[in-house]
């Protein structure tokens, strides 16, 4: 609507941020995006046992400027990589990004010329969610964790503020190959 | 192990068996060994494991005992040669239906005027199927005899598949197909081979229309281009990308992969077995 | 016209206009008033009908399709390539994430080959054959009830999509209970299969095919004699023989032409020789002919399980030659996997040269003659060759899948071209191509 991003800090934005975000959450709308094996697996959540309808998202959306949310199900090829972006584009703002599997959040066992490695160097990433596939259990924990994220976004200033803090975070954050310690 | 048989046996027999334990103490006297079997006479028998001959076609030369070269190499295998030998040629008879085939190709070829010795390079044999190898301007030839010969009737092409050997001078690129015969229930494989200087193998497509795909992916893939192919265009990669990426000489383009406090590099810079 | 949907540009063949989301009227009426001018629709690879990631290039005339053409690759894995950095034995778990609704007709056609450069083609034990032919029938059936419910949702039909879903979700389950995982198994390793069957997959397996006896009719209520269905479906993706021989489609495409071509009749492997079944075929030429005979396929391959499971005598699942057979002693654990520990108690323990032993066919793998070898499965969706090449060496030289979705794809512009715009849907569904496997 963009009224609420003009709101001044203070208890009315932080009122606004939770009911847009329980509004938000509630029905989120998925893009289609199959790639490979992890799309079986999303399609079956959408089906009958797993049932994704019961967190208001059966409908998964055909057309990107309908969709609200993107799960990145499978290995994104190198020939791909623009489309899926412009895709990506194509979705209206807010947006979120599911990486569904191993091989969108890191190029998994195809570590070669022909895939990407992460879909993280196209398209920002919310969630990543592990596993070559991950099971319908796990896509649905994976959208009840963006749930709870997106319940908690920020509006407005609060939002700016948030991204800020996040970046500078991102900036101290130590690189992997620096950290100590066992595989946590 | 009974009591030095072999050069290997023994505890002081350890410093030279490796070498002499095949021919030595057993054969002077004509003695038989403990399988049975007279090293010396029974060499080429069906028994013995696998010998390093000169049977067979060379197609490449390895050294040392790990994939990864220019890494330290500390096992002491470093000086190690060993040449890759693919089966060589087979001589009649070549057993079953195969023979059967073979007539009726040669003949067919030889109704058109052609010499089936100049045509066909050589046949083998191997593990139970037929392989033409090919001389590449007569592919497109033999493929339509091969198809529409009554008693060959290979109506389908499984398409091609592309093979990267770059030891193997002169015949780098080779392209092999599968040919499969629903009227007589048959199956054979034709061989190709074409320089790096001069991808080019004539394509069969007027022959087999199913191979339109599997000819692009081949080029794709190993740069064989197809003369007289309808679009020989790229079909796997974008259409911009350089290079050929399943050739041999194309690294697998992985990237280290990092973990808490170590990085793991690609699978092809890894030190590794052949 | 021009607006900020289409950008006009000038080429050779004149003004050409791109146009992406929108208002699709406008390019309607702009069409309209210039006679001459082509449409070309690209369709894909992002689009809920098109089966995967496949790109359909139409050129439309009307509602007619003149011009037909796939654009691929939009998947390619490289997966041949990473083959050659493996061991022989650590393919498998590459080939099965080729064409992911068919991974044990991957696995077994590539150990075939495997096995068969090594030359122990008759050396794999029959209860590994006979599982293997279960697990194969079973996902014949998976990938046939996929096939079914995701061409049934391309048409609009949503509830089949459900039916499918819910059969599919019943074949998971025993494949978990068997490999482990529910999809990309890499249960079938050269020389047999990585673990005996779990205690109880048997008398799963049997209630399964129970209720899936009960469950197929449903398909037919629903589908078979559903007028609607019939009219979307009946002679359209015409293909007859000729023509199915020339693009060198197999499977369901050769067989709805009417030619009984079945790998496992004509050149049995795993056994099939000994089992008792039918290959169905059509003389329809069209979808509607290929939807029946994945029906009919599907209870043919229940029969097979059942003969699968009273064929299962006890032995063992792995070759004898223990420089092949690999993982050396698996047994569950109890974290899911891993070796037996009275194997690990042994080698650590009391035998030094099988440490080294199996150390060295872990690490390094077992040698495999030079040569080359094909092996061809009829999988779900026809056949299925893999050629591999050994140079002497534990890795791969080169490993080529020809796979069934990708040649049988090469028909769909002589499918759809002269049809409607609708059943190029249609056409390419009843295919059954998937991007996994044409990609690879």
């Amino acid at each position: 609507m963009g009224l609420e991003e003009k709101l001044p800090s203070g208890f009315l934005l932080s009122t606004v941020e939770q009911a847009a975000g329980w509004v938000r959450k509630s029905s989120v709308f998925p893009a289609t995006f199959g790639l490979a094996c992890c799309a079986i697996e999303m399609m079956t959540t959408g089906a009958g046992r797993y049932d994704l309808a019961r967190f208001g998202m059966e409908v998964f959306r055909g057309s990107p400027r309908q969709a609200d949310l993107m799960i990145v199900a499978g290995r994104v090829s190198q020939k791909m990589a623009p489309v899926l972006r412009q895709v990506y584009d194509q979705m209206p703002n807010p947006k979120w990004v599911i990486s569904m599997g191993v091989c969108a959040s890191s190029g998994g066992m195809f570590n070669n010329y022909a895939i990407v490695q992460g879909v993280d160097h196209i398209v920002p990433v919310d969630i990543y969610l592990p596993g070559c596939p991950p099971r319908p259990e796990m896509l649905m924990d994976a959208i009840l964790k963006l749930h709870q994220k997106i319940q908690g976004s920020k509006l407005g200033v609060n939002q700016r503020q948030a991204a800020r803090e996040a970046e500078e975070a991102a900036l101290k954050a130590l690189p992997t190959i620096e950290m100590k310690g066992l595989l946590r | 192990m009974s009591d030095g048989t072999k050069g290997t046996g023994g505890p002081q027999g350890g410093g030279n068996g490796g070498t002499n334990g095949t021919g030595g103490v057993n054969a002077a006297d004509g003695t038989k060994g403990p399988n049975g079997v007279n090293p010396d006479k029974d060499l080429n028998a069906q028994n013995l494991p696998g010998q390093r001959g000169d049977h067979g076609e060379v197609i490449d030369t390895r050294r040392g005992m790990f994939g990864a070269s220019g890494g330290g190499d500390t096992s002491g295998y470093g000086g190690l040669v060993r040449s890759v030998r693919m089966p060589g040629a087979t001589s009649r008879p070549y057993g079953g239906w195969f023979d059967e085939v073979a007539d009726e190709l040669e003949g067919a070829l030889d109704e058109q005027g052609l010499v089936p010795e100049n045509v066909i390079e050589k046949t083998v044999v191997d593990r139970g199927e037929l392989t033409f190898h090919i001389e590449r301007e007569y592919l497109p030839t033999v493929a339509k005899t091969l198809r529409d010969d009554p008693a060959l009737r290979f109506e389908l092409c499984t398409g091609v598949s592309g093979v990267h050997f770059p030891g193997d001078k002169g015949r780098e690129l080779h392209a092999v197909y599968h040919l499969r015969s629903i009227t007589h229930n048959r199956l054979i494989r034709l061989e190709v081979s074409a320089p790096d200087a001069d991808p080019h193998v004539p394509s069969i497509v007027a022959v087999y229309p199913t191979n339109d795909w599997h000819e692009r992916e081949t080029y794709d893939f190993f740069g064989l281009v197809f003369d007289g192919h309808p679009a020989l265009t790229r079909i796997m990669m974008p259409d911009d990308w350089q290079g050929f990426p399943q050739r041999k000489d194309y690294p697998l383009g992985g990237i280290p992969v990092e973990y808490k406090g170590a990085q793991i590099p690609a699978p092809d810079q890894r030190r590794s077995y052949t | 016209m021009s607006t900020s949907h289409a950008t006009p540009r000038e080429t050779t063949e004149g003004t050409v206009y791109t146009v992406t989301g929108g208002d699709w009227d406008e390019i309607a009426a702009a069409a309209a008033r210039t006679d001459d001018e082509r449409i070309v629709v690209n369709m894909g690879p992002q689009h809920p009908s098109t089966h995967g990631v496949l790109r359909l290039i139409l050129e439309i005339d009307g509602e007619t399709v003149t011009e037909a053409r796939c654009g691929i690759g939009y998947l390619h894995t490289g997966i041949e390539k990473n083959l050659e950095y493996r061991t022989w034995t650590q393919g498998t778990t590459f080939v099965t994430r080729m064409d992911y609704l068919t991974p044990f007709f991957n696995e077994t056609a590539y150990c075939l080959a495997v096995e068969k450069l090594l030359g122990i083609t008759d050396e794999v034990p029959d209860r590994a054959s006979v599982i293997r032919v279960m697990l194969m029938e079973l996902n014949r059936l998976s990938s046939h009830l996929v096939a079914i419910a995701t061409g049934g949702m391309e048409l609009g039909a949503t509830t089949i999509m459900i039916y499918g879903f819910r059969d599919r979700e019943l074949i998971l389950d025993i494949y978990e209970l068997i490999t482990g995982l529910r999809m990309n198994h890499a249960y079938i390793r050269p020389g047999g299969l990585a673990q005996d069957l779990p205690p109880g997959a048997v008398d799963q397996v049997r209630e399964f095919v129970k209720k899936m006896r009960k469950n197929l009719p449903e398909y037919d209520k629903l589908a078979t004699g559903n007028p609607v269905f019939k009219g979307r479906m009946q002679d359209v993706g015409y293909l007859d023989l000729a023509g199915c021989l020339a693009t060198g489609a197999t499977g369901q495409v050769l067989r709805s032409a009417g030619l009984p071509h079945d790998l496992r009749k004509t050149q049995p492997y795993c056994g099939y020789e000994h089992y008792d079944f039918e290959v169905p075929t059509a003389d329809t030429c069209d979808s509607y002919g290929r939807f029946l005979i994945r029906l009919e396929e599907m209870r043919q391959s229940l029969r097979i399980v059942e003969q699968c499971l009273d064929r299962l005598a006890p032995g063992p699942v792995m070759v004898a030659d223990k420089k092949i057979a690999w993982p050396a002693q698996l047994a569950l654990g109890p974290d899911g996997l891993g070796n037996s520990l009275d194997h690990i108690k042994k080698i650590m323990g009391t035998s030094m040269e099988a440490l080294i032993h199996h150390f060295k066919l872990v690490t390094e793998g077992f040698r495999v003659p030079p040569g080359q070898a094909y092996a061809a499965v009829e999988s779900a969706k026809g056949e299925l060759g893999v050629h591999a090449v050994s140079d002497g060496g534990t890795r791969p030289y080169r490993v080529h899948f020809r796979d069934p979705s990708f040649t049988n794809l090469q028909a769909m512009a002589a499918m759809c071209e002269g049809g409607q715009v609708a059943d190029v849907i249609v056409a390419v569904a009843s295919i059954d191509p998937v991007m996994g496997g044409v990609d690879r």
